[in-house]
């Protein structure tokens, strides 16, 4: 099925390739390298000098019992991420393509929320949920919750977990819109013609050819929720209350940028990257099985 | 599009850059204020550059105190460092032990030949920037001391007399249940829950916060803030939240807007709010000083400060250090000082600006204001009062706020949270001691 192509020689092709492959030396390669460069050590923070301790940083980390959980906090907001900024999005991209009228101004007004920088976002939200000024905390308030995201962790997770996937559904559903658009009318008609109503259409043929589309997204959501987020658990809760939202790469800035202890950081950084590595893996050899193109 | 907005950035930084760049040597400052502060901090500036045509100030806000910290130590590594930097207390031991990138001030004072006396300094401000030696390091700038700000509005609406007696926490226990009583909904609440509720906390009542004198005299310290007198007060902290008493509202001073807003009854809160609560309180208000326990510890010693230094950064021509030296020297000036005391609330930092401002009559016209002073000065300092001075005090202050979120919650008793506070602060002060070994 595959179809290759051969270049004669190698010189060509080695220099089609050379600027992406320099963008991703000084952009990617070189810094990472440094990363792993420096978890071995542990400088002080002026550059001034540096200890040699091997693993050492590592084996610091590893043996803390909150930076274990926090493995757990990243893993738990992540799905909840991805499932919160993809299920929407699909469904608001099923509507939008059934729409005959208006189409294009409910599609405009759903890619918004995307032009919205993360930590703005952040800001957004924390102002709608302020415990003492907030618009949705006042109305809760008036139905009897007491909402406190301040000292209530699974609320502050619910509160970062909404705030990051907002912006994200738009593009979700930029995708899934553009995919739904690419299913071929026929098959549909000819389904319809055969009796299977709405969902069973969308459960047998939509769904499976949407499968492409949604694989891609899992993968980038999963990415974005794993690094991208930060802006928001800084604006909203900086981690807290207690540790409830402190994920993976909020301690790396925490403990980079604010702690000084670059080391630590470093070495965090390097194992958010074996991580996340090896999620990309699983999911390409596991996952992409059930992805028909 | 990237390259325009590039160009673009590059032209609004040039044109943001100050005018006065033709002068004939630069002295370049680094600081944390934004609004009302940052006007001020710009209007001394002008006045220093006004006052002789040697040298130029140019000032830049680099943004939060930890924005501000981190800015400089990114300048230092890349050899763009600002001759002077404002740094916050908690980065007190980095900068310390960073010898090499940063020129003590008494050295840069000395050889700028200002006018300049160690001993001019309040006791418990200098203690905080100084060597084991006795050498001041930094230039203390801007220093504050928690006190307790009273709404006494809020106290005749729950029926409770404005003028009762708050100086001990006892007192204010069974003041804190009538107001609860008289249907107070908001009956104390707090800024900066470490620095006050154990910082200080620890330091007024002349118990150890961290070994080998909280740092001073050793990077070898580890953290003592699970000793008898803490773990009482934040269990009766704690009892308060559970009934309602105490309201947690964030770890900065998030608070400070309730109190404000005239929903709090009581506020601990830095000396410094008095700029804002003046400006906005639609309600009478009080400053009393922070209470203490009745029989604990030595209560009450003084209070530590909070607030920041200037750390003069190494790599530079004489000439500016010069320059330096005069903008601190003039800085420290007693007429400076005393207006800036006056404008903001921050302490006075010498004692001739402090005298400056009681001649003047200050204190009368602005009851309360003379509190703060007053609490540091009371007593000469203590080994456990003269301050803080740990490495990763940013993290363990993070450390801090977790634990005391649990005990706020009721997750965590306060032994619990303290203990536990030691464990998970001990491995960074370690940590420290290793990287500046």
């Amino acid at each position: 099925m595959e179809k290759r192509v051969f270049f004669k020689g190698w010189l060509l092709p080695l220099l089609l390739i050379a600027p992406q492959i320099l963008v991703s030396a000084v952009f990617f390669f070189y810094p990472a390298g440094q990363a792993v460069w420096q978890s071995l050590f542990i400088p002080d923070p002026f550059g001034l000098s540096m200890q040699y301790v091997g693993l050492g940083n590592f084996k610091y980390l590893l043996s803390d019992p909150y930076y274990r959980a926090s493995f757990f906090t990243t893993g738990l907001f992540s799905i909840l991420v991805t499932l919160v900024s993809m299920i929407p999005a699909l469904f608001l991209a099923i509507v939008a393509d059934r729409l005959i009228k208006g189409a294009g101004t409910y599609r405009t007004m759903l890619i918004w929320p995307y032009a919205v920088a993360p930590a703005i976002a952040g800001v957004l939200w924390l102002f709608m949920f302020n415990t003492r000024v907030g618009v949705v905390s006042w109305y809760l308030g008036n139905l009897g919750y007491d909402w406190n995201h301040v000292l209530n962790g699974s609320e502050a997770m619910g509160l970062v977990v909404v705030s990051s996937a907002w912006g994200r559904i738009s593009y979700n559903f930029l995708f899934f819109f553009a995919a739904l658009q690419s299913v071929p009318k026929s098959i549909i008609e000819a389904a319809a013609i055969d009796g299977a109503r709405f969902w069973r259409r969308f459960w047998t043929i939509v769904l499976p050819l949407l499968s492409p589309t949604t694989f891609f997204l899992l993968v980038v959501n999963v990415v974005y929720a794993f690094f991208e987020t930060f802006g928001v658990i800084h604006t909203i809760t900086s981690g807290g209350p207690q540790q409830s939202t402190t994920i993976l790469v909020y301690k790396v800035f925490a403990d980079g940028f604010v702690g000084q202890d670059l080391g630590s950081s470093a070495a965090q950084s390097v194992i958010l990257l074996v991580v996340v590595g090896a999620l990309t893996v699983f999911q390409f050899k596991y996952i992409e099985r059930r992805v028909h193109y | 599009m990237k390259k325009i907005s590039i160009g673009a950035l590059a032209v609004s930084s040039t044109l943001l850059s100050p005018i006065a760049a033709y002068a004939e040597t630069e002295v370049h400052f680094w600081h944390a204020f934004t609004g009302r502060l940052g006007e001020l901090v710009a209007a001394q500036v002008e006045d220093f550059n006004a006052s002789q045509d040697n040298y130029t100030v140019v000032q830049s806000h680099k943004g939060n105190y930890s924005e501000t910290l981190n800015a400089g130590i990114a300048a230092f590594r890349a050899g763009e460092q600002p001759q002077i930097l404002m740094v916050f207390e908690v980065g007190t031991a980095t900068m310390m032990a960073a010898k090499g990138a940063t020129r003590p001030v008494y050295e840069v004072m000395a050889a700028s030949g200002a006018e300049f006396d160690q001993d001019a300094y309040i006791g418990a401000v200098k203690g905080y920037y100084t060597s084991t030696d006795g050498d001041m390091l930094s230039l203390p700038f801007n220093a504050s001391t928690p006190v307790l700000w009273v709404n006494r509005d809020a106290f005749k609406a729950a029926g409770v007399d404005p003028d009762t007696d708050l100086s001990t926490w006892q007192n204010v226990d069974k003041t804190l249940t009538a107001l609860k009583a008289g249907g107070s909904d908001c009956p104390l609440v707090t800024a900066w829950q470490s620095w006050i509720h154990l910082e200080n906390f620890s330091a007024y009542h002349d118990v150890p916060f961290a070994s080998k004198d909280n740092g001073f005299s050793g990077l070898d310290t580890e953290l003592q803030v699970n000793g008898d007198a803490q773990i009482a007060h934040l269990t009766a902290m704690g009892q308060w939240a559970k009934d309602g008493k105490f309201i947690y509202t964030g770890r900065r001073n998030e608070g400070g807007a309730n109190f404000r807003a005239g929903e709090c009854a009581l506020f601990t809160e830095s000396s410094a709010g008095y700029a804002g609560i003046k400006s906005e309180a639609k309600f009478a208000f009080d400053v009393r000083p922070l209470p203490y326990w009745e029989g604990v510890g030595n209560a009450p010693q003084n209070t530590i400060i909070g607030g920041a230094s200037l750390w003069v950064m190494e790599g530079h021509q004489e000439e500016e250090y010069k320059g330096a030296g005069e903008f601190l020297s003039y800085l420290s000036s007693s007429d400076v000082q005393a207006k800036w005391h006056q404008d903001t609330g921050y302490l006075p930092i010498t004692a001739e600006a402090s005298a400056a401002t009681k001649a003047s009559g200050f204190y009368e016209e602005n009851v309360g204001t003379e509190v703060a002073v007053i609490q540091m000065t009371a007593k000469a300092p203590t080994a456990n009062s003269n301050g803080l001075r740990l490495g990763s005090f940013d993290q363990i202050r993070g450390i801090i706020d977790e634990e005391l979120e649990a005990i706020w919650s009721g997750d965590k008793s306060a032994k619990d949270a303290m203990d536990s506070v030691v464990k998970r602060g001990n491995p960074l002060l370690r940590r420290f001691e290793q990287a500046n070994r």
